[in-house]
């Protein structure tokens, strides 16, 4: 549906970026983009017309910290039926893992949508269901539009959802690579609109571009973001036209606003970032996994917890290095016995980068 | 994680919220619509299970030949 494929157009697109004769480092945060890139080889066609582009923080899974995993983890182990999408229950803590938990035991539900979750504590009102809720601005809405649903006591919600700008923001302030340009998620966008990227272009004079998820979409992102740096126009365009517009989607960032506030979140690999996590507001603090179960959750350390032993994914998410260079890429770690999430989940570049060089 | 798919609402109840959506292939299932206003006929792009936003159709169907305008746009 709506596929966009023509071979002419795409060799059209690469002989203008390759005519440019720019050395540029553009960053993505979206592993749907690092799939389509590495799929299809757009990363090393790109490369050969002096393109790198690497990927940032743009898998919610893998920037979910290990703070974040000890508290789901002590919940399981206090016998709460925990739900959350696949990839989370794989992702290894310093104790444990949900899948690991699970085969001892422990009440673990893989779901596909927070509906899933609560039609479960719908049907077991004898047992306290806690969905752990990870993602972007994407999923936040679904999130908010069940508590908006009034869901039953027995419900609540570890909320572990984070905003794209401002760690994209994060990224440029801590100045630790150069970046010429951001591809910015599609999807993310639908919801948040053009005017939210605004403030990066102004402040960093660093050009943007909204893409979809097609290896079209993708090319034509490249070489837009090119034309910008080659004519000296800095600013936030959107290629995404079919699915994203100006505003975004209204109805739902009204529903976000709702249901959540925004706080100062960690992310894995980087320091405390301003705003850039959403709490459930005061009203809703009986769905609030954090609030409810105060009393278990404080036992744990109030400080971080370690990232597991030479796991460098803090290092691939700031886009410092690509998976490849990590030491235990395709050795100790692999996504059957992954070391940190990036090579968990299917939007890690770990995970994609060795599904893909395996085929 | 923001994989979304694009499919067409065939089938809406406004009250619950809910819709039935049409993927390639034939494949339909139940959507909740609570976050956008859509009508039957209308493609949406699902994400775990919600129709987040409204394809717009005629934007989708000349995409390619946005493409090729700007690309030569630059030629001039």
């Amino acid at each position: 549906m709506f596929a966009l494929r023509d071979k002419k157009l795409a060799d059209d697109i690469i002989s203008k970026i390759t005519k440019a004769k720019m050395q540029l480092r553009f960053m993505h945060v979206c592993g749907t983009h690092q799939d389509t890139l590495v799929k299809h080889g757009l990363d090393v066609l790109l490369r050969k017309c002096g393109i790198e582009i690497g990927q940032g923080p743009g898998c919610p899974v893998c920037v979910t910290t290990p703070k974040e995993i000890e508290e789901i983890l002590l919940l399981a182990k206090r016998g709460m039926m925990i739900t959350t999408f696949g990839d989370m229950t794989r992702v290894p803590g310093v104790t444990s893992s949900l899948q690991q938990m699970k085969t001892e035991g422990c009440d673990v539900q893989i779901v596909y949508s927070i509906e899933d979750a609560l039609s479960l504590a719908e049907k077991q009102k004898e047992k306290d269901v806690v969905f752990m809720a990870v993602g972007f601005e994407t999923t936040a809405p679904t999130t908010a539009s069940v508590i908006l649903q009034d869901p039953p006591s027995n419900f609540s919600v570890l909320c572990c959802h984070r905003l794209i700008p401002p760690a994209l923001h994060a990224i440029l302030k801590m100045g630790e690579i150069k970046i010429d340009g951001f591809i910015e998620p599609g999807h993310v966008s639908t919801i948040i609109g053009i005017n939210p990227y605004n403030f990066i272009s102004k402040e960093y004079h660093v050009p943007q571009v909204i893409a979809g998820f097609e290896p079209l979409d993708l090319l034509m992102a490249a070489w837009m973001l090119v034309r910008q740096i080659k004519e000296g126009n800095i600013e936030v365009e959107n290629e995404y036209t079919r699915a994203v517009n100006s505003q975004g989607n209204i109805k739902a960032q009204k529903i976000l606003k709702q249901v959540f506030e925004p706080i100062d979140v960690k992310w894995r690999g980087f320091p405390k970032i301003p705003r850039s996590g959403l709490k459930l507001r005061k009203k809703y603090d009986i769905y609030d996994a954090r609030i409810k179960y105060e009393d278990e959750l404080c036992k744990l350390s109030k400080e971080e917890y370690p990232e597991p032993i030479g796991c460098l994914c803090g290092e691939v998410l700031r886009g410092l290095i690509s998976s490849k260079q990590c030491p235990l890429f395709s050795r100790e770690c692999t996504p059957e016995t992954p070391v940190g999430p990036c090579m968990v989940s299917s939007e890690g570049s770990c995970h994609i980068e060795y599904l893909y060089s395996k085929k | 994680m923001c994989l979304a798919i694009p499919g067409k609402i065939i089938d809406l109840d406004t009250r619950k919220q809910s819709a039935t959506v049409e993927y390639g292939g034939g494949t339909k299932r139940k959507t909740n619509v609570s976050l956008v206003e859509v009508k039957i006929g209308d493609y949406v792009l699902v994400h775990a299970g919600f129709a987040i936003q409204v394809i717009d159709e005629k934007e989708a169907l000349e995409t390619l030949a946005l493409f090729r305008e700007m690309l030569s746009q630059e030629d001039e």
